[in-house]
């Protein structure tokens, strides 16, 4: 049989998975390290019969996104740290009025215009808490081209399963990195669609959610007539000055993730059973983490990773499980110490916490990871 | 929630609806109209002539012409 | 029992608006849906889309697909709508905030595309739901409670504007011109491209308290008095037309429109 490896990139392989999740509909703006995905988009989407469009800027990329999903259409937006910033409002749009869609953010060094080319993570509190006000959210973080493909499938799939916006959190190592990957076939596939009203229109209430905390969702053009609004709504979808109606929205919109949060949160981890040392990481430093796990093994060190593949909701069960055998959590990643707030917020003290920080635009490396691993060994 | 209505041969009003503008009055044609107690009120139904321009440019949708 | 026209197209249920006594955007409301009336147009198959503002509450009471957006976002909003579904006719509710200040930028760049949405703007010359600031429409010298000593900025020409960038029908008409307003109303929706209408509202609580401008029906008499259809504009001389503002159709040239452009690429790539 013919091998169906290919050399691709990780922005490559974030369409590919969008276009075989489903995804019809692409608005965005250029900004690096991004750009390749909406180029690619918008080579491939009019060949399976979907949209893209170049929007003005980020905030109309946005709003298309969400406008598109309420007609049916998956859809996808992707953009860097400034971009990201200025998606902001309608993110948190589309986790009120509970539109699914997919807004991939391929970090860069920042604040502002920053590093433009150069890696970094400093974008995990802005996936989490961008946008003003409590609000449910999930962010996946792929850590290699392969990786970048399912997870971008799962993205979708979790946005039409909870009616949220999913952030797919890339970084400019795996965005450019290339590998040799192998794609599963379309019937390997799963794919998830969102729940669509059982009842006609009028007996059809859009906020009105099931046992799941999920309400369906019909598509606009299909004769339900129902009104959509970013202000705080009771279950017929029209605003509501109650403080108990809007009580009630605010709650289930956190708790329809903090109920699935088994369904949601993935996590990766090696060697951990034995370990002193845990070093955890995401996306591109994972790997720079992995090879310094291998070789202080080598060395006879007691050392394993720890990689959240959801970042938020955080794999915060698995972490606190660990932290009562492990002794020490060295926690690396590309800017100043975001990870690590949230695993000291879990761990508290049950555990020691070190840190390997860089925000200079440069990777993080082994040797790095090793150094600070001996001091404390 | 409709029944402050009046309803004449050639006029419908909801007073529930009015908000006491007096834009019908202001550009009826035939002084059909006034409007009192912050309410409008048909004064005179037999001069009007239906032609409509209370009912389309009320801002609250009070006031319209039957049978047309 | 409401008349048949608002009976068949308004959420009765959320009557009557939260608008001010007097409210032009009443006005204008009742004119989209006369204009969706006389068009018969497929009701399911209307989505409309609106901003924030006191404009931007229109929807809700329209019995349609609605969206109520950001603010100044909703062409960008409508703008994925219409892409993903161009069955769906579309129609765009905003102020004049809302689409030349925060959504000046949205505005242009979907009139330049020239996809099929119909636009429009209720312009009371003010922001009206945060309390009467100025804004890019507020005359030069009129008050707004951030201009106290009066507004030193231009006012946009929101026709104009909409023209230069590429809307392939535009037209003006006022709130007291509610029988011009649904026939340019009738006539963009039937423009496949982007149309813009500037619907010229009042609002008498704020700018028209904050410039001594009287009341509802004062300023809707102003609107009577002051405008001049541009048919009849070009018999006028110059003198006559001093003080007076322009209303009728300013533009109607049909180009392709942006979503048909790009069903063809789809439809060339898909042959291949
Ligand atoms: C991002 C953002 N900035 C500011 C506001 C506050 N705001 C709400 S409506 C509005 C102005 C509305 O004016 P206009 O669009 O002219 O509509 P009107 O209320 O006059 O009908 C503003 C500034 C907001 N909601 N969102
Ligand atoms: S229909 Fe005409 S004449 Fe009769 S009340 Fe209304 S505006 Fe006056
Ligand atoms: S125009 Fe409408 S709201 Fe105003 S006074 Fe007449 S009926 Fe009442
Ligand atoms: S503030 Fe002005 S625009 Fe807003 S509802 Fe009142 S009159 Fe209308």
């Amino acid at each position: 049989m013919k091998s169906k490896a290919r050399l691709m990139q990780g922005n490559e392989a974030c369409v590919e998975g969008a276009i075989a999740a489903g995804m019809k509909f692409f608005a965005g703006y250029p900004i690096t390290p991004s750009t390749e995905i909406a180029e690619i988009a918008a080579e491939k989407l009019p060949r399976v019969g979907g949209k893209f469009i170049q929007m003005e800027d980020e905030i109309a990329s946005m709003a298309a996104v969400i406008g598109a999903s309420l007609t049916g259409s998956k859809s996808m937006t992707a953009t860097s740290g400034p971009g990201f910033s200025l998606k902001q409002e309608n993110i948190g749009y589309a986790a009120l009025a509970e539109v699914p869609c997919v807004v991939v953010d391929v970090q860069r060094s920042g604040p502002s215009t920053g590093l433009p080319t150069s890696p970094a993570q400093g974008d995990i509190m802005q996936a989490r808490w961008g946008t003003h006000g409590d609000h449910p959210v999930i962010a996946l973080t792929p850590s290699s081209v392969r990786e970048t493909f399912d997870l971008t499938i799962r993205a979708f799939n979790l946005s039409e399963k909870y009616r949220v916006p999913v952030i797919l959190l890339m970084d400019e190592i795996i965005g450019h990195m290339r590998e040799r990957v192998e794609l599963p076939d379309a019937f390997e596939i799963e794919i998830v669609n969102r729940k669509k009203p059982t009842v006609g229109r009028d007996q059809y209430l859009p906020y009105k959610a099931d046992e799941d905390l999920i309400p369906p969702m019909a598509n606009y053009g299909e004769g339900y007539r129902f009104h959509v609004t970013g202000l705080a709504h009771d279950e017929t979808g029209f605003p509501t000055n109650s403080p108990a109606m809007a009580d009630k929205l605010y709650r289930r919109l956190m708790d329809k993730i903090e109920m699935h949060k088994d369904d949601i949160i993935q996590w990766e981890e090696e060697n951990t059973d034995d370990a002193d040392v845990v070093i955890v990481s995401i996306g591109g430093v994972s790997r720079a983490a992995d090879t310094a796990m291998k070789q202080l093994r080598e060395k006879g060190y007691k050392v394993g990773t720890f990689r959240p593949i959801t970042v938020w909701p955080f794999p915060e069960k698995r972490l606190l499980e660990l932290a009562s055998k492990v002794k020490t959590f060295v926690v690396a990643e590309m800017n100043l110490g975001q990870i690590a707030l949230e695993v000291e917020r879990i761990i508290k003290d049950k555990a020691e916490l070190k840190k390997v920080n860089k925000v200079n635009g440069e990777a993080i490396y082994p040797e790095e990871i090793i150094a600070r691993i001996e001091e404390v060994l | 929630m409709n029944n402050n209505e009046t309803v004449t041969d050639k006029l419908v009003v909801n007073e529930n609806w009015c908000k006491g503008c007096g834009i019908c009055v202001k550009f009826c044609p035939k002084n059909v109209l006034k409007v009192e107690n912050e309410k409008v009120k048909v004064i005179d139904i037999d001069k009007c002539i239906q032609c409509g321009l209370c009912e389309l440019r009320c801002p609250d949708f009070a006031i319209y012409v039957r049978g047309k | 029992m409401p008349s048949a026209l608002v009976n068949e197209y308004f959420r009765t249920n959320k009557l009557p608006q939260i608008w001010c006594p007097g409210c032009g955007h009443g006005i204008i409301t009742r004119a989209i849906t006369a204009a969706i009336d006389k068009l018969g147009l497929e009701r399911d198959k209307i989505c409309i889309v609106s901003g924030i503002g006191c404009s931007s509450r229109a929807p809700g009471y329209m019995d349609f697909d609605t969206l109520h957006t950001t603010h100044g976002r909703a062409i960008a909003f409508a703008t994925g709508v219409k892409m993903a579904n161009p069955d769906l006719k579309v129609i765009v509710i905003t102020g004049d905030g809302d689409a030349t200040a925060i959504g000046g930028n949205h505005l242009i760049h979907a009139c330049r595309r020239n996809i099929d949405i119909t636009t429009i703007v209720f312009n009371n010359n003010i922001y009206g739901m945060t309390g009467g600031q100025y804004s890019p429409t507020t005359p030069k010298f009129d008050k707004g409670t951030t201009a106290p000593y009066g507004n030193i900025d231009k006012a946009f020409d929101i026709p104009a504007l909409a023209a230069a960038a590429g809307a392939t029908y535009v037209g003006r008409s006022t709130a007291y011109h509610t029988q011009l307003l649904i026939s340019l109303i009738e006539n963009g929706i039937k423009n496949e491209g982007f149309s813009l209408i500037e619907a010229l509202s009042v609002c008498p609580t704020y700018y028209g308290r904050k410039n001594k401008k009287g009341s509802a029906v004062d300023m809707l008499e102003w609107q009577k008095d002051h405008a001049v259809n541009i048919s009849a504009a070009s018999k006028m001389t110059p003198e006559s037309l001093e003080g007076k503002f322009l209303i009728g159709e300013f533009k109607n040239s049909p180009e392709p429109e942006y979503t048909s452009e790009y069903q063809k690429i789809i439809d060339r790539l898909c042959k291949e």
